[in-house]
């Protein structure tokens, strides 16, 4: 949503020629993606607004949600389990893989979901539907905003203070958005069609806060790195504590080029996935 | 090759196939169907079908050009295909088969206030659908004021739009289409809606777009004054090809003409029916006679006329009404009428009724309507027909004399009217 921008009302057309044809791969279609990008600016404006609209505590839930979550997981794998802090206070232990994951499914939800709940849209107007997945990382990303302010405030309580490792963040919340991405892209192209992914999703969801390393840290289970790390939020949750907690945090370097290759390959099928059916999306949804 | 031509079409087709959708909903019928199939599904149309499926082409090689200011009708019955050539046009569809070119920014309008949010305010929506609509921020901020006026929304811009009235919904959605720039602007049916001034706010404001500065529209109409008033060429459509292209008056005749054929009895038996209907009484057929016999279905402006409908009661009923209700070419209800306001009919015991209607002189403006059937037993509605009979009201030589298309509305009503001096 960057302001000077849109310089072309109406250009001198004379020259360019669209042609529409079956099966016919877009040549412009990045570069009208990049031409959309106000337009996947107003849909995340749109769904941040609307989302607490009639809302009593408004805001406040960005907040709740994840504390509540942060004392469960504190609960049951502090508490329970035994599992090891390593010298961390365990609610920040899980506050800092609470942050990626809170990310992921954010992102990773929203974009899955996006397709179908922008139908209308589809089926009445041209735009390069990738704005629409997009967008939903765009939400994502404020969500998180908020929930950094919050919960940097909840670290100082703790007298932990930022390292310069916190300068390298914004590469690992790139990295989480990548995976929301491409999970995202394919489930998105499936709903399209088959509603069912619709219900898979939240059921993936849940299950994989316990796979991904959010209530526990990977160094003190070194059995289980290397299986973890198939799980390319392994590296993204371990990326934040590194970050976060600065030098109480070791990271698992084998670990991180697995979860980088496992993203990279979510990424690349789920864009071609994504491309391939976009065209018959209008028809089918 | 410096051609005017703003869009050229070779051989369009759309195929869509039924019960594709209905079968593989599910992702188990996907799977059961084996993983190639699953990819294959949205593979591009032109693999073979498989045995059982039905196709149906939306449009079938469809060719024509657009030169460059034209204001190019498409007319045809529902299902001729129009709204799938806009929709390949504004590429939200791909066709299964031919090419279009397109020279030129194009705008598409298939809907009035597409992406509009009902928890919104007013403000936000004209930001929200300018950008849908493919306008740049600047844009918008810069034509708001404009917007707003035209759309007179002023007092409630701030509030959430979900508390407007359908008008000023209509309105405000219409307004933000209307200051697109485009260079090929496609509009299918939007200006059915609002009420008649704004209409003819809005027609005038497009034929001021198409005059004023070379702009192209294609626009689909089933109001075929206004496919008369703005058109330069009419592109007619049935069973999705393209069966006329050339000067609207010509085309509008044609489309009223050969494509409805009306046989002086209508055949009501085997039309659709809803799903709701009892059907224990049913209309077969119905017949029109009128004064002067112009012809099947065809009435003189200011005539009365008679209907006869014959009804098949199968179970029987203690008593039953008749309700008929004349529409308008825009799918507007002009007016309505039950037999029990009148007459008490019944009992009727199964067998076969001829049932006359006496339709007073009513003056309906000289143009085609459809005439809706219903019945109503003790038991709830036992049949309904819509839009079932094509009724053409034609000029006499007594209202050739007025000019009915200067006339918005559906009924010309004399009235009488005297003046007198009242001061000195």
């Amino acid at each position: 949503m960057t302001d000077p921008s849109h310089s072309s009302p109406a250009p001198p057309a004379a020259a360019e020629e669209l042609v529409i044809e079956a099966g016919r791969a877009d040549l412009h279609y990045w570069r009208d993606l990049w031409r959309y990008r106000e337009l996947l600016g107003f849909l995340a404006w749109r769904d941040i607004k609307v989302r607490y609209k009639q809302t009593v505590l408004g805001v406040a839930w960005a907040v709740i949600q994840p504390a509540v979550q942060t004392i469960l997981l504190t609960f049951v794998f502090s508490k329970l389990a035994r599992m090891p802090d390593g010298g961390v206070p365990y609610p920040l232990l899980v506050l800092a893989g609470l942050l990626p994951w809170q990310l992921f499914s954010s992102a990773f939800s929203g974009a899955g979901g996006s397709l179908v709940g922008n139908a209308h849209l589809i089926s009445k107007v041209y735009f390069p539907r990738l704005v629409v997945p997009l967008s939903a990382l765009v939400v994502a990303l404020v969500d998180l905003a908020v929930l950094l302010v919050v919960s940097g405030g909840f670290a100082l309580t703790y007298g932990v203070l930022p390292t310069w490792h916190v300068l390298l963040l914004p590469v690992f919340m790139l990295a989480g958005l990548l995976i929301a991405l491409g999970a995202g892209l394919w489930v998105s192209a499936l709903t399209v069609k088959y509603r069912d992914f619709r219900i898979v999703m939240p059921f993936l969801l849940q299950i994989g806060v316990f796979v991904t390393p959010v209530g526990y840290r990977t160094d003190f289970l070194p059995n289980w790195r290397d299986l973890l790390a198939l799980n390319p939020l392994t590296g993204v949750v371990d990326g934040f504590r590194w970050c976060l907690l600065g030098t109480d945090y070791t990271i698992y370097e084998p670990g991180l080029i697995v979860s980088l290759a496992v993203t990279l390959i979510l990424l690349g099928t789920g864009l071609w996935f994504f491309r391939r059916t976009e065209r018959q999306f209008a028809d089918v949804i | 090759m410096a051609t005017d031509n703003v869009i050229s079409l070779e051989n369009l087709s759309k195929r869509y196939v039924i019960g594709h959708q209905t079968r593989h909903d599910t992702l188990r019928d996907a799977l059961t169907h084996g993983v190639r199939r699953f990819g294959r599904l949205f593979g591009s149309g032109d693999r073979g079908l498989a045995a059982g499926r039905e196709e149906f082409w939306a449009l079938r090689d469809v060719s024509f050009e657009v030169r460059r200011g034209e204001v190019l009708g498409i007319i045809g019955r529902n299902g001729a295909g129009k709204s799938t050539l806009l929709k390949i046009l504004s590429r939200i569809t791909e066709p299964t088969g031919g090419r279009a070119a397109i020279r030129g920014r194009v705008a598409s309008l298939l809907e009035v206030g597409t992406g509009f949010h009902p928890e919104l305010t007013g403000r936000e929506n004209i930001f929200l659908n300018g950008a849908i609509l493919g306008m740049g921020r600047l844009e918008i901020r810069r034509k708001f004021d404009e917007i707003v006026a035209f759309a007179e929304v002023e007092r409630f811009l701030d509030t959430p739009v979900k508390h407007y009235s359908s008008g000023m919904y209509v309105r405000l959605a219409f307004a933000v289409a209307a200051h697109l720039e485009p260079e090929i602007l496609i509009v299918d049916e939007v200006l059915a809606v609002g009420d008649l001034a704004f209409q003819k706010k809005c027609l005038d404001r497009m034929q001021a777009i198409s005059a004023r500065e070379l702009r192209t529209v294609i626009m689909v109409s089933h109001n075929l004054n206004s496919v008369l008033q703005l058109c330069t060429r009419v592109a007619y459509l049935a069973g999705g090809r393209l069966t006329g292209l050339g000067a609207p008056a010509d085309l509008v005749r044609q489309y009223l003409g050969s494509d409805n054929p009306v046989t002086a009895v209508a055949v009501l038996a085997d039309q659709p029916r809803p799903s709701y209907v009892r059907g224990y009484a049913k209309y077969l057929s119905g017949c029109l006679v009128a004064p002067r016999q112009l012809g099947p279905w065809r009435v003189q402006f200011g005539d009365a006329f008679r209907l006869e409908l014959r009804v098949k009661v199968l179970k029987r009923m203690e008593f039953f009404e008749i309700g008929l209700s004349v529409f308008s070419l825009y799918g507007f209800e002009i007016c309505s009428s039950l037999s029990s306001w009148t007459e008490r009919l019944g009992p009727t015991d199964p067998g076969e009724y001829l049932v006359t209607i006496n339709y007073p002189a009513v003056a309906l403006v000289p143009s085609v309507y459809h005439l809706s059937f219903g019945l109503r037993s003790e038991r709830g509605l036992e049949d309904h027909l819509t839009e079932a009979i094509d009724l053409e009201i034609t000029e006499s030589d007594h209202s050739a004399k007025e000019n009915f298309s200067t006339i918005h509305g559906a009924l010309a009503v004399e009235i009488s009217t005297a003046i007198r001096r009242v001061t000195t």
